[in-house]
């Protein structure tokens, strides 16, 4: 009985638009949903530094590799930010990379692809981190006031990002017959994964329920896909290049672009590991985490011997 | 794995200016204070957010409980003579 008016009143709050915060009561639907959320989020941003990383030291000047360190920097707080709203709702650090190391948390498939050519890194920045905006600017009022604070903060540093990736891509397609050509092939293989990171079309996504009435997520998958298409398109546009759907056009009835099927059977097999560089970033990330322990040791032991000596003076 | 701690968390409080108050802006992990306050230089002022950061352990912390957040704050809810709207001033006066 207490827990049905508990619930009532946890929803009477949702529906004032009021913030639900770590020590309020929730319902412990709502708490794993936001914890198998956030921490995907998290993951993904974390993750998301190797494919921009390997290029680091590839980048073709130096002001190329000085925003670009500054970028994946950006990606390694962005993460940090997310694990500290997943804490608070009472998991550990720990637990949390241990399920990304078991493969019992997942984060977005966009970077199981490769980054083949430094057009990509245009390619990830204009159209991986412009889905991401969209996403991201949406979840600025969902329910969970860490949450939203923290991609409050994402949403400011994030522009960035995006606008630095479309300016090294329309460099190339303003630039050489070779270097527009591989501007379009970063465009033709990025485009379809990209839609694909809004998750799949509304009538088949299992988690939206309560999520919706939760207010956990306030658009739908299909709005945000819908969105970041119809912006997009005028950014390709500018720049002479194409996306790769003969279907896509310009509907004036609806007011927004149509555009062809999606392929999910592909975002399925990347889904179960079974993409291009799913191994690789599983085994980089563990790698990295296990070759640091020893920096733990040792600041966790440089830590006790001052608390020690403290303890004698 | 190993339980190979990610250290104990830390609160991030910044002034963005001198004069302003500081501001709760989200915690880190570290080993000890010295190294706290480094990473959260480098968590959350990357983009010159602050002058100063105060760091402290979460676990410090003493909070109010949001169950009984009526009752704790009931006292300040009838005393509206608390605020300055609630005089009547005589007509004609200013700069009061």
């Amino acid at each position: 009985m207490e827990d049905v008016n508990r619930l009532e009143a946890f929803q009477a709050k949702i529906d004032r638009e009021e913030k639900i915060e770590p020590k309020d009561w929730m319902p412990d639907d709502y708490r794993k949903h936001l914890i198998r959320q956030i921490s995907q989020h998290a993951h993904s941003e974390v993750v998301g530094m190797q494919p921009e990383g390997q290029w680091i030291s590839r980048a073709p000047s130096l002001r190329a590799k000085v925003v670009l360190l500054a970028k994946v920097q950006d990606e390694a707080g962005h993460g940090l930010y997310l694990y500290s709203a997943a804490e608070s709702l009472g998991i550990s650090r720990d637990e949390l990379l241990e399920q990304l190391h078991t493969e019992k948390a997942k984060y977005s498939s966009i970077f199981n692809y490769p980054t083949l050519t430094w057009a990509d890194m245009g390619a990830v920045g204009w159209l991986v981190d412009g889905a991401a905006i969209v996403n991201q600017v949406s979840l600025q009022r969902t329910s969970y006031g860490p949450y939203s604070r923290g991609m409050v903060r994402i949403c400011k540093e994030e522009s960035f990002h995006q606008r630095q990736g479309y300016e090294i891509i329309s460099e190339m397609a303003l630039g050489s017959p070779e270097q527009k050509q591989m501007a379009q092939d970063a465009l033709n293989r990025m485009w379809w994964p990209s839609l694909m990171m809004f998750g799949p079309h509304d009538a088949d996504s299992p988690n939206t329920g309560n999520a919706t009435k939760w207010k956990i997520k306030r658009e739908t998958n299909d709005e945000l896909r819908q969105k970041f298409i119809d912006k997009t398109i005028q950014q390709a546009t500018v720049i002479g290049l194409t996306v790769p759907d003969p279907d896509l056009k310009w509907n004036e009835e609806t007011e927004h672009y149509d555009f062809g099927p999606i392929d999910w059977s592909e975002l399925k097999e990347v889904i179960h590991g079974r993409g291009p560089c799913n191994k690789q970033r599983l085994n980089h990330h563990r790698k990295a985490h296990n070759d640091g322990a020893w920096v733990r040791e040792a600041a966790n032991a440089y830590a006790q011997k001052q608390r020690d000596k403290k303890k004698v003076a | 794995m190993s339980a190979d701690n990610q250290f104990p968390q830390w609160e991030v409080f910044i002034q963005s200016k001198t004069g302003l108050p500081y501001k709760h802006v989200g915690n880190v992990h570290a080993a000890d204070g010295e190294l706290a306050l480094q990473n959260a230089r480098d968590l959350y002022t990357r983009r010159q957010e602050g002058t100063s950061i105060w760091v402290l352990p979460t676990d410090q912390i003493v909070a109010s409980n949001p169950d009984d957040s009526d009752a704790f704050f009931d006292p300040a809810e009838d005393k509206i003579y608390r605020a300055a709207t609630y005089y009547t001033m005589p007509k004609g006066a200013k700069h009061i």
